[in-house]
């Protein structure tokens, strides 16, 4: 490590942060340089959040100290550290949903600025930097993804010199990912910084001009992402080696456990998406991967499957029954579970412990006794059984979900609805800001339900976590699913030109 | 300006000190009132809350006066609370309380002067279908149209009244009354009197059945998965529709159970201690046990702690009107300060106060 101090943008030294007794960063110190994208590498838990916390002003550190531009830097607020020239775009959108994306825009300001100016120079961002987004929409009505590129308009129109990225393409797909990492290459040319925090390794060889890897909230070591291949950079990562999931193999995909035949369904919401000609089956021992940028009806279809919304103009057929008037619960009780995209409020309640979230989906009655009492003790032991197969960090049963870290809790609902042991799984977003090693352990649990017989439905923006272990993909677009094909016999440049046509 | 910022870690010991800071900060207060109104503070707060108890004038009386008083507060508040959990506000207990009296009534005076065991048990029933019928009112309008429960429950109060008032003066007017407005003293009739369990205490069996209410709804909250469907839709109706439960269903669950309770309140009332259907029937039992199903932080346990309380403020209240000329409206003021320092006292503690500005 041969620093140029005359190249330093920002600098910490032995930045230490205690919380009660867990050493959230221990001794960290790092160097970006300027008009570089230096990645913050590390698992769930390995202290980047804090790192980039303390950065932007939101923590302050116990000990250690930080220069930015040649100054002392210590900013007690995000305020102080947006005004020095530090922006940040958070994993978990801090945007309000009954304003329209413009007003987040406006509101998130610390300078007045008059309105119409604004709305030119956010034009212009969102236009330069291939960041669409309809700015009259309310936040409540827009997809994960174009919240995002609200949150990183907003953050760009303060024309920061360092940019903060909390895992930004946890949303994306290949086609966004590309026009941002282009938006965030022009930014680095342009002189602006970027601290890039990520799990995908992969992108970080394509984007990222160097990685500084945390592991148990201290540095490992500082690595050039070009020289070493994604799997390398993941095993210094977790500190072990890697495995990726296999895709099931075929046992009995004869079977046809589920079809859904869609005309049209039209949303809830003005913004919603309209469902129109959907058609799709899926067979025992199979993934059915559905592709698609955000916002094209996963979260509408999802509805449909869970029994959350029920239509007329929508046929279910499970095995051999008609349920498309049955509501969730009635599906699982005849062997269906479901994992939505939204973990906290939707899938899980933050408010509630560990055990009342095992309540929420009891599809074979396990934890109630005669006259619907509840049995604590098989709750318990079911609830203790899902924290220790899928190796859930928590304090215990009766710590709330709102206390657990986000891939923690995707690992604890997917690990509850795998362990009811469905015919038919069918999951939205079931790795999103998950770590690698959790990521992979989640798809992994996923195939092997597969592998056993029950039939899956993968819905994803990841493309690489569809490629990976779907048997059959198939994409919405603006509400109409594309026709499921073999994931073997799908080349890269067709999923483009299926989902080309997409944004509109 | 202020800024309120959400607490990350609600502090459980706090939380529970609400309800013992608010009685606290309520007796400074209600003291400072007094001795404005010309009364010795010191002496007006002994006379309500420690007099009732330990008093050797007043306490053989009084002590089954604050279980018969704290009898419907914790019997409407039981009910209300369960609806408050899942957000479900029912505000208009006093008319479903007025309603269950008036139905109760209605069916044992029909019948008077027939003596028969089934009348009792037959008249309770009818009392609580009573209280029920009128909650179902909000509870329709609001799963079929939305309206909003708030003002439907409330605005049924003043209709009840009203009913109240055409029963004491119309179809239930004693004939044997010499004119006067009421109805007959159900008392007097054996059937449908709800005579004291204790001899001499005035206690009837609306105050064992309130004890048994609060074991049973500790029961239905904690240990029974209806009442994890209701706390579930309280904090997320989308985690609720997702685990499979109709909102609609439990909006009416919720509206069934307090009316219902109100009802059984209202005719354990008017037939025991009340004994008549008069124009003054209610006085405000059902809008003073929202304070009590706060107050007890919609745990059974602690609603049945602050019906008491309340309960004290009641039989309190009524000896430093007789005994130091206070005003009965002091005394209502007195339990309003209880809710709004409980209010307040949680704002605190759920959120902490940032000075916002430049600075």
């Amino acid at each position: 490590m041969n620093n140029k101090i005359e190249n330093t943008l920002f600098q910490c030294r032995a930045i230490n942060k205690e919380f009660g007794n867990v050493r959230a960063n221990n001794d960290i110190s790092i160097n970006v340089r300027s008009s570089q994208i230096h990645a913050l590498l590390g698992e769930n838990g390995a202290g980047k959040s804090t790192l980039v916390k303390i950065i932007y002003g939101l923590l302050q550190p116990d000990s250690g100290s930080m220069t930015f531009l040649n100054e002392e830097y210590s900013p007690k607020s995000p305020k102080d550290a947006r005004a020095l020239g530090v922006g940040m775009v958070f994993q978990h959108f801090s945007l309000f949903e009954p304003l329209t994306a413009f007003e987040n825009i406006l509101v998130g300001l610390d300078k007045e600025l008059g309105e119409k100016e604004l709305h030119a120079s956010v034009i212009m961002l969102s236009e330069s930097y291939g960041l669409e987004v309809n700015l009259s929409s309310f936040i409540g009505d827009l997809s994960a993804g174009e919240r995002q590129r609200v949150e990183i308009i907003r953050a760009l129109i303060q024309k920061p010199k360092l940019l903060i990225m909390d895992e930004p393409t946890s949303v994306l797909t290949p086609f966004e990912c590309e026009s941002l990492f282009k938006t965030l290459k022009k930014l680095a040319s342009e002189g602006t910084s970027i601290l890039y925090i990520s799990h995908k390794l992969k992108e970080i060889a394509d984007l990222c001009d160097t990685a500084s890897v945390l592991r148990k909230g201290a540095i490992v070591g500082e690595y050039d992402p070009k020289k070493m291949t994604p799997r390398e950079l993941g095993e210094i990562m977790v500190g072990q080696s890697l495995f990726e999931p296999k895709r099931p193999v075929a046992a009995n995909r004869s079977n046809k456990v589920l079809s859904v035949k869609i005309n049209e369904v039209k949303p809830d919401t003005q913004f919603g998406v309209t469902l129109k000609n959907i058609d799709l089956a899926v067979y025992q021992s199979e993934i059915l991967g559905i592709g698609g940028v955000a916002g094209n009806g996963q979260e509408e279809l999802m509805q449909v499957l869970t029994g959350e919304k029920k239509d007329r103009n929508v046929s279910i057929k499970y095995m051999d029954n008609d349920i498309e008037m049955l509501n969730p619960r009635e599906r699982r009780e005849i062997g269906l579970a479901f994992a939505p995209e939204e973990r906290l409020g939707h899938a899980a309640v933050g408010n509630l412990n560990l055990l009342e979230n095992s309540l929420i989906t009891d599809p074979k009655k396990r934890f109630q006794m005669k006259m619907g009492f509840i049995d604590f003790s098989e709750l318990n032991e079911y609830t203790n059984e899902i924290i220790e197969k899928f190796n859930v960090k928590t304090t215990g049963v009766s710590a709330l979900a709102s206390s657990l870290s986000g891939g923690n809790l995707q690992k604890f609902v997917v690990g509850r609805e795998i362990g009811q042991k469905p015919s038919l799984f069918i999951v939205n977003q079931p790795t999103w800001g998950v770590d690698a090693l959790s990521a992979a352990n989640i798809r992994q649990a996923i195939v092997d339900i597969a592998n056993t017989g029950a039939a899956i439905i993968l819905i994803s923006q990841d493309l690489d976590e569809i490629l990976e272990i779907s048997n059959k993909v198939a994409f919405l677009t603006n509400g109409n699913l594309s026709i499921p094909t073999n994931t073997m016999d799908i080349k890269t440049d067709e999923i483009g030109a299926i989902m080309g046509g997409i944004s509109d | 300006m202020f800024k309120l910022i959400p607490r990350e870690n609600v502090s459980p010991v706090l939380s529970l000190l609400g309800p013992l800071f608010s009685v606290g900060l309520t007796m400074i207060v209600g003291g400072i009132l007094f001795y404005f109104l010309g009364v010795d503070p010191f002496a007006a707060i002994k006379m309500i809350f420690w007099d009732p108890l330990m008093s050797e004038t007043f306490s053989t009386y009084s002590i089954p006066q604050i279980f018969i008083k704290g009898a419907p507060l914790i019997l409407i508040a039981l009910g209300l609370s369960v609806g408050f959990k899942a957000n479900v506000w029912n505000i208009g207990a006093e008319g479903q309380y007025i309603m269950g009296a008036i139905f109760g009534a209605s069916f044992a005076l029909s019948l008077y002067p027939l003596e028969s065991i089934v009348i009792f048990p037959a008249m309770i029933l009818i009392g609580v279908i009573g209280g029920c019928l009128w909650s179902m009112i909000p509870a329709f309008l609001k799963v079929k149209f939305q309206v909003n429960e708030i003002l439907v429950s409330l605005m049924l109060v003043y209709v009840a009244e009203q009913i109240l008032a055409l029963a004491s003066l119309g179809f239930l007017r004693n004939p044997d009354g010499a004119g006067f407005p009421g109805s007959r003293n159900l008392n007097q009739y054996t059937s449908a009197s709800n005579a004291e369990i204790i001899a001499g205490t005035g206690i009837h069996l609306g105050v064992l059945l309130s004890l048994l209410m609060v074991i049973f709804f500790y029961v239905l909250l904690f240990r029974h998965s209806l009442g994890f469907k209701i706390k579930l839709l309280g904090n997320s109706p989308k985690a609720s529709g997702f685990s499979g439960d109709n909102p609609n269903k439990l909006i009416f669950l919720c509206l069934t159970l307090s009316g219902s309770l109100a009802g059984l309140a209202g005719i354990m009332e008017v037939a025991g201690p009340a004994g008549q259907i008069n124009i003054d029937f209610n006085v405000g039992y059902g809008f003073t046990a929202i304070i009590v199903a706060f107050l007890g932080r919609l745990n059974p346990i602690g609603i049945f702690f602050a019906g008491i309380v309340m309960a004290l403020t009641y039989v309190g209240g009524e000896l430093t009107q007789f005994m130091l000329n206070l005003p009965a409206a002091a005394i209502q003021v007195f339990q309003g300060m209880l809710l709004f320092f409980l209010l307040s006292f949680d704002l605190f503690v759920h959120y902490k106060i940032k000075l916002k500005g430049n600075k």
